[in-house]
């Protein structure tokens, strides 16, 4: 069902058709409890990734390659790399599904904004995984 | 996208100032939302003056004042003038609220301004076509469902039970908390809105009720539920001090609680 703006009346369809749209999706409460554990999880790993920073910044790359590569440290970024852009797609998508209304727009909206995330979330992950692994 | 200008014909124009009553000092200006869908002119804004020592206090006092001494076409819609039934629903100064409840001495603004629910298809002057809004409510099927045989008399219900349901069946469907809530005009077609979860909620937690688990079945969707966004807006509104977004809050307690 799209996001018609028609009058109630200016069609022939009940208005309980209508309301009714193509039925529950049976779905959401997953995308919600998500983005409420990435939320909670973002809090101490945002502080932690912060740390990190104030703990290299100044620092020769070398001292900072090592300290990305300790096991500690790169699991937290790891960690956070995840989490954060797990919260961000589910965020953005709530964003389009608020205020996209054209079906074509939400449709690519929606599958941009998730390959955008799982490549800036790749891009990290395969940074931090090969500072620690060296190469 | 979200279309955030008003269409050519929707927009506003000046209206027509009516003159001052006579013989008083004590007046209220009132400024109020005029659209007539069969004179082909745009909406415009009308300025009254009301004579406070010819009128109640509220607000609808002074919208019946107009309408019986000033300008018999002011169309609104009213009923029991004492908060019950829910007709007298507007904007208010800036708020969604019930014009019988709201003192004309509790107003911010110099004048008393008034326009029709937000966000709402006009069917003329202050009076919103609520159609949908009722249907929302009738999809949540706001009566009591059992499969149990039903009993000789009545279906019993403990004290603490009965408790559980003050604060959500006092609702008196005005609208002034779906009309209220952004997500609710960006997407009441397919958001159920504060009231109607509401009343959803308040049919969960019947204790008598035995098809919570349909219930929450029907609701369980990324639009009809989860377009909440815990703005508030519906709490703020309520002429009644009712917390839609509570309950809202609730249900999706409930649709956490079921998959653990």
């Amino acid at each position: 069902m799209s996001g018609s703006s028609d009058f109630p009346g200016s069609s022939l369809r009940t208005v309980r058709r209508r309301v009714a749209g193509l039925g529950a999706a049976h779905s959401g409460t997953h995308h919600f409890w998500l983005q409420r554990v990435t939320a909670l999880a973002n809090v101490p790993l945002t502080l932690a990734f912060l740390a990190v920073l104030v703990c290299v910044a100044g620092e020769p790359p070398e001292r900072v390659l090592a300290t990305i590569g300790q096991p500690i440290v790169a699991i937290i970024l790891l960690l956070a790399i995840v989490s954060i852009t797990t919260h961000m797609r589910a965020g953005m998508q709530v964003v389009i599904e608020d205020y996209v209304h054209n079906e074509g727009a939400k449709v690519l909206a929606l599958v941009g904004n998730t390959f955008f995330c799982a490549a800036m979330g790749c891009a990290g992950v395969f940074a931090i995984l090969k500072i620690s692994f060296g190469g | 996208m979200v279309q955030l200008t008003l269409p050519k014909n929707s927009q506003l124009v000046p209206g027509t100032v009516w003159p001052k009553p006579e013989g008083t000092n004590r007046l209220t200006e009132y400024r109020i939302y005029r659209w007539n869908p069969d004179d082909g002119k745009n909406p415009h804004v009308d300025t009254y003056y009301v004579d406070r020592d010819d009128c109640g206090p509220m607000v609808l006092d002074g919208l019946i004042y107009i309408k019986n001494k000033i300008d018999p076409t002011l169309t609104f819609r009213r009923s029991c003038r004492e908060g019950i039934c829910g007709s007298c629903a507007m904007n208010i100064d800036g708020t969604n609220t019930l014009a019988c409840l709201k003192s004309m001495d509790d107003v911010t603004a110099k004048s008393v301004n008034i326009y029709p629910l937000p966000h709402m298809p006009v069917v003329k002057d202050l009076v919103p076509d609520l159609t949908q809004f009722y249907a929302q409510h009738a999809s949540v099927e706001p009566w009591l469902h059992t499969k149990t045989p039903a009993p000789e008399k009545e279906w019993p219900q403990g004290r603490q039970d009965r408790e559980k349901l003050d604060g959500l069946y006092e609702c008196i469907l005005c609208a002034c908390c779906s009309t209220s809530c952004p997500s609710y005009w960006w997407n009441g077609d397919r958001y159920l809105g504060p009231a109607a979860l509401l009343q959803a909620y308040r049919w969960l937690i019947d204790s008598r009720d035995e098809a919570t688990g349909e219930r929450l079945d029907d609701l369980e969707d990324p639009f009809r539920l989860y377009r909440c966004h815990t703005i508030m807006n519906c709490a703020k509104a309520c002429p009644k001090g009712l917390n839609p977004a509570k309950a809202i809050a609730e249900i999706k307690k409930m649709m956490v609680a079921r998959q653990f």
